[in-house]
């Protein structure tokens, strides 16, 4: 389909493009020459703070059939898990911390708490999304072939379900991203050999047997062990079969005791009380994944559907240039506003922006780079594309209701970048072109 | 990939303990959350924390470390990769080990010397304090004293040569003892000798074992016309050599020149040995780095690495002298001149090491 709104990539000269480009250069090289100690303990702390934060979790969860203690535990476990997807895992594999030379915090060597194998995610998402992001038929992120979230794919009947399962998907992102990397259509095509596929679903299946051996097996299964011994414990107390007395007297005890009741009573109360704790551990780990699941969509649809960015067709970057490419990462990329603390459960990815401009820079200086993009936007009359996380979340989620059905208008899109006061927002922005 | 410390010797039952517990923390393993309490604790690779740091002269420090698991010992002359993170970035260098291996609280020592362009040596010489963790790799060396221990010694050392030396000197001591040693050292001042103290003391103790120090600031560098002053019977003796480039050349020109061989002269090539004919440089040539998509140019001293780093690549890198292959990367074309020995060599599709080869033309590599 032909492009329905004219990006301003169109109305930059080749030499505006070059000079962006080396100015975009600049920042990144600059940058790249002042890494140091305060960025090492910043990424360090982090993992440091993520793998404190599951010790307490797990500790939590442990009493987790007492209702505090499992919404403590629950939320300690989302927090952390969201802080090893977003902040961890997705900016160690894209490489933004290699230039450490760090033997363990590196992208050929991280794995993560996600449905994905590192090297397949590594491959759709570092290499396929990134570098043709927004770029129509090329970019599988771009509703992840299986939503319309742009007016320019063709409307067919399933996406009359969208809605439906762009819900489900929120709720198991892990597991959709998952099978995203295998990207049916190269196996429909036979791109993919058979053993590769192979190879990957093994290696999912990998993944998926650890998360739920973990999750669903083995802490629930220590924290009902532990209660077990807690209620055997308790019970036996309050049964009076613990007295004082020597070894052999209570031994005797408790032998009359088995045949009398009293044990197989205070058993069977273990028994039930360590069940009950298994169940609530894991609905408790179920929850984590959920909220975690939830979380990540959120933010990651935020990243580039909302109204504000464009796609391009393949024609439209046929023979692009390094400046080129810095503009279409800039116009297909939306950022969110938001608190430090934001900033750093979303993975610094509010900072989307920035985080398309220069994928492998350390995620702690999106923010500080922010200003030098803008200015850049600003002296070349480009929009700087952000918005507060309702209203991010809100157009996109709009466009996945409107587009479930057929046809659709473009957005209007934001103009120029004026500084930062009120005035980038929609209004003022160039009227979309209509479709021909 | 870069490199990891070496494998610790741990305890099997412990291994298998840690191997039972991993489900509960995949992907991470048990040992990344002992690390919390003990970075030491990690059975992934041997680490050791610095106890001491004791100044030596005013621009070399002894560095004492405590392995986190038992010190898989080592001969009294090999060296040590250390690794650490100097401002973010992590840097291995190999040292000399300076203690010797019967040492009573299992510690061992390296005796860094400031090298002002350096990036580690000024860390440790000026900036690392007792707690610092750092990695422990590979023991390696074969500049080590021979079994059983020949009777009549020479150590011939200059300035930071010294530092294998005292290794053995020290594991002589408080070994089998010294039964005729010999040792010139050269070194700028009194002060600057290092060791300086320890070495005295060993004199005077030992009757078996003569210094002298040579102060070049005053008499210049021991050279080999010295020898028969300062060591008449130097051709009878095992002879253990350690200083600078120019003055190994001179010596080993010397042994070879007087007695045919150098079978009794033992050398440590601690710098990367480059060879000792001129004209062995090569001119150089272009690098394409096709992973990175980076160009770049060696005038043929150069190395691959150190070429693609200038030019804006980000590339693996560890020793930077050809030892723990972690910067190797497939060579796709084109020929290579190994730097130390001048060897021209480069198969399609071989790994090679950047740090230690320079382009013959025009190369491809995949990093």
């Amino acid at each position: 389909m032909a492009t329905l709104i004219e990006s301003p990539l169109t109305r930059l000269t080749p030499e505006q493009l070059e000079q962006i480009g080396r100015e975009f250069d600049a920042i990144h090289n600059e940058v790249k020459a002042e890494l140091g100690d305060r960025d090492r303990l910043y990424i360090t702390s982090m993992i440091q703070m993520h793998r404190r934060l599951v010790v307490l979790a797990r500790v939590l969860l442990l009493a987790s059939r007492h209702r505090p203690a499992w919404i403590a535990g629950t939320m300690t476990l989302s927090l952390a898990k969201i802080l090893e997807n977003m902040e961890i895992g997705h900016n160690v594999m894209h490489g933004q911390w290699d230039w450490m030379n760090d033997p363990y915090i590196n992208s050929s060597t991280w794995d993560w708490d996600s449905a994905s194998t590192p090297e397949a995610w590594k491959h759709s998402h570092n290499y396929v999304h990134h570098t043709y992001t927004n770029i129509r038929g090329k970019d599988r992120d771009l509703g992840y072939e299986i939503m319309r979230i742009d007016l320019h794919q063709k409307w067919n009947p399933v996406y009359l379900f969208q809605p439906f399962y762009d819900l489900v998907l929120a709720g198991f992102f892990e597991w959709g991203v998952a099978a995203h990397d295998l990207d049916f259509d190269a196996i429909k095509s036979g791109e993919k050999s058979k053993a590769e596929v192979r190879r990957q679903l093994k290696g999912m299946a990998g993944k998926a047997r650890s998360q739920i051996v973990k999750d669903y097996v083995a802490w629930p299964l220590i924290s009902g062990l532990a209660m077990a011994a807690v209620d055997l414990a308790l019970e036996t107390r309050d049964r009076g079969l613990v007295r004082t007395g020597s070894r052999a007297k209570l031994m005797r005890k408790v032998k009359g005791a088995v045949r009398r009741g009293p044990v197989k009573g205070a058993l069977a109360a273990a028994l039930e009380g360590g069940m009950r704790s298994f169940r609530s551990t894991q609905k408790a780990n179920f929850t984590a994944n959920i909220v975690r699941n939830v979380w990540a969509y959120a933010i990651i649809f935020c990243g580039h559907f909302p109204d504000q960015t464009y796609t391009f067709s393949q024609e439209e970057v046929a023979d692009e240039t390094k400046g080129g490419w810095y503009i279409r990462q800039l116009l297909g990329a939306a950022n969110i506003e938001g608190s430090p603390l934001f900033h750093v459960i979303s993975g610094n990815l509010g900072w989307q922006v920035e985080h398309h401009l220069f994928p492998d820079m350390p995620s702690t200086r999106y923010a500080e780079i922010a200003p030098r993009v803008r200015e850049i936007c600003e002296r070349y009359e480009l929009p700087y594309n952000t918005g507060p996380f309702s209203k991010q979340l809100g157009t996109v989620q709009r466009t996945i209701l409107r587009l479930a059905f057929p046809g659709g208008k473009p957005r209007p899109k934001p103009g120029p970048y004026r500084g930062d006061d009120d005035s980038r927002s929609v209004a003022g922005g160039p009227a979309p072109v209509a479709a021909a | 990939m870069a490199e990891r410390g070496a494998r610790p010797k741990v305890p099997a039952w412990r291994l298998k303990l840690l191997r039972a517990l991993r489900a509960l923390f995949t992907p991470l393993l048990p040992d990344d959350y002992l690390e919390l309490i003990n970075p030491l604790w990690s059975t992934q690779e041997l680490r050791g924390r610095i106890e001491r740091i004791e100044h030596e002269t005013r621009d070399a420090v002894t560095v004492v470390i405590k392995p986190g698991w038992e010190w898989p010992g080592h001969k009294p002359g090999q060296y040590l990769r250390v690794g650490m993170p100097v401002n973010g970035i992590h840097h291995w260098r190999a040292y000399s080990i300076t203690s010797d291996p019967g040492r009573p609280d299992g510690c061992i020592s390296i005796t860094p010397k400031l090298v002002e362009s350096g990036k580690v040596s000024p860390y440790l010489v000026r900036t690392a304090r007792r707690g610092v963790i750092v990695r422990l790799g590979g023991v390696e060396g074969a500049f080590t004293l021979p079994d059983p221990l020949p009777a009549k010694l020479l150590f011939i050392s200059a300035g930071s040569g010294i530092t294998p030396i005292m290794s053995m000197l020290r594991s002589i001591d408080r070994g089998l003892g010294f039964t005729d040693a010999v040792h010139l050292h050269s070194a700028r001042t009194t002060a600057d000798v290092i060791f300086g103290a320890q070495l005295r003391d060993l004199d005077q103790r030992n009757p078996a074992f003569r210094l002298h120090e040579q102060l070049t600031g005053k008499s210049g560098r021991i050279s080999p016309t010295d020898l028969d002053r300062l060591c008449p019977d130097w051709r009878e003796r095992e002879t253990f050599l350690s200083g600078p480039p120019d003055m190994l050349a001179a010596m080993t020109a010397h042994w070879k020149q007087q007695l045919g061989d150098y079978d009794r002269l033992h050398v440590e090539h601690f710098q990367p040995y480059l060879g000792e004919e001129e004209g062995q440089q090569g001119d150089g040539g272009t690098i394409r780095f096709c992973t990175s998509e980076v160009n770049a140019e060696s005038d043929g001293s150069k190395p691959i690495l150190a070429a693609g780093e200038e030019a804006g690549a980000t590339l693996p890198f560890g020793c930077r002298m050809g030892i723990c292959h972690t910067c190797v990367g497939r060579l796709r074309a084109g020929k290579i001149r190994d730097l130390r020995t001048g060897e021209v060599h480069g198969q399609d599709g071989e790994m090679v090491r950047t740090c230690i080869n320079a382009p013959e033309g025009a190369v491809e590599i995949e990093l």
